[in-house]
């Protein structure tokens, strides 16, 4: 069976692929849209308070990790500092949507967090599963990021009338299962929001997708239905996701689900390998695999902009 | 004069191993097995053995997976490329274990006396 049959037949198979964007080896691209033109009802409530901004998507550094996908992804982490540090303007503040580090030693989130510093604006982190796999899972994560955050480090805060909710899937996970929110966090979330107006603005950000990509890996959070449920009565939702080290887009209603690019290695697109390990690029192109993700806010209630940069064309 | 005193000790040890071995409920020979993670996957994803085996698990794949079993009756550290976990199943029964790391990984060792 070739590549391409094999993709194929995935998504015929799968009719919930179907509205997907998949990114091949295109190195920029924009997405303009995604928010309903409910959005321009609800607008004036919050324009006064929004002011224009911008903020970036790091994500799946796998600080640590040295297989031949990519031997050195301290370095490709180091090359994505340095083009965010080249942009006209510097984006007010930063999320990592998780897996840090590979292994979840102290060396690589020491190495990890030098590298990062030099971005010199906050930095919101959620954890990936490669960040809890000490021995005592998720101990080094909070000690570092934890400040400020609940249980096994979800959060909210709110950035020039944006709503921002850092959720954590990837603790207790079941065998057989997904990514798992759990019950506690989702307690959390309905409290989150409760006081909220329905014209807020909202971001949500974990690691693992909050929809179903492909759950034969693993692709999804099990009981992401819950919280997108919580969600449903607000007029503009932005879910971001890493951990499928691959650029993939969904709108669905008022919700628009956006996966980051890995800065340390591509993973397959979905049901084309045997398994959704590291995948080896021809010599040359692992960069135009590599990226991070830039979103931004433009006074007036344009459409939430979200632009996905390659680490080269 | 040291043949003599290792002839001593094996008639002296002889009778104490012949009673253990009838008495114990170990197999005499305690076998290794293993299973290798490869693409995501346990091989066998599922595996008889009897009291007393030890299994040994390899990881194949370019990232780390654990073993860890559902009743929480084992548990391996991360295992990054090649890295090996062993664990000796005394007693019979049927154990589910996963990666949980990828928790869609999962695997069985069913230990029955033959």
């Amino acid at each position: 069976m070739t590549h391409d049959e094999t993709e194929l037949g995935g998504v015929s198979r799968r009719g919930a692929l179907e509205c997907m964007l998949w990114a091949g080896s295109a190195v920029v691209w924009t997405v303009s849209g995604g928010v309903p033109s409910s959005i321009s009802l609800a607008k004036a409530a919050t324009l006064a308070e929004q002011k224009p901004f911008s903020f970036l998507q790091l994500s799946d550094s796998h600080v640590g990790f040295d297989k031949p996908a990519n031997p050195d992804a301290l370095g490709t982490l180091r090359e994505a500092v340095a083009r965010i540090k080249s942009l006209p303007t510097q984006p007010s503040f930063f999320i990592h949507t998780g897996d840090i580090t590979h292994l979840s030693k102290d060396s690589q989130f020491d190495d990890a967090d030098q590298v990062l510093k030099e971005l010199n604006a906050p930095i919101f982190y959620v954890p990936g599963e490669h960040d809890i796999v000490d021995e005592e899972p998720g101990k080094a994560y909070l000690a570092r990021y934890g400040k400020g955050t609940k249980g096994a480090g979800w959060r909210s805060f709110d950035e020039n009338g944006v709503h921002f909710i850092g959720c954590v899937n990837v603790v207790d996970l079941k065998a057989g299962g997904l990514g798992n929110l759990g019950e506690a966090q989702l307690a959390w979330l309905a409290d989150d929001l409760r006081g909220l107006s329905s014209s807020t603005p909202i971001v949500v950000f974990a690691h693992i997708p909050l929809w179903t990509v492909y759950p034969e890996w693993g692709w999804g959070t099990q009981d992401s239905a819950q919280a997108l449920e919580l969600l449903k009565r607000f007029g503009s939702v932005t879910v971001l996701n890493g951990h499928i080290h691959q650029v993939m887009q969904k709108v669905e209603g008022a919700v628009t689900f956006h996966t980051a690019r890995s800065t340390a290695f591509p993973q397959p697109a979905p049901g084309t390998a045997p398994s959704p390990g590291p995948m080896k690029t021809p010599p040359g192109a692992l960069r135009t695999y590599l990226g991070v993700t830039e979103l931004n806010f433009v006074r007036g209630g344009e459409p939430l902009a979200i632009v996905d940069s390659a680490l080269a064309s | 004069m040291p043949q003599t005193f290792m002839t001593a000790k094996r008639r002296s040890l002889f009778p104490f191993l012949l009673a253990a071995a009838l008495v114990s409920p170990l197999p005499a020979g305690a076998a290794a097995v293993s299973v290798k993670i490869d693409n995501f996957t346990f091989n066998p994803p599922e595996l008889t053995i009897a009291p007393g085996d030890t299994v040994t698990w390899t990881n194949g794949d370019d990232i780390p997976h654990t073993v860890v079993g559902v009743d929480k009756s084992f548990k391996s550290k991360p295992l990054d490329s090649d890295d090996k976990f062993s664990f000796t199943f005394k007693e019979p029964g049927q154990y589910d274990y996963f990666c949980s790391i990828h928790p869609h990984m999962t695997g069985k060792i069913i230990v029955r006396t033959p």
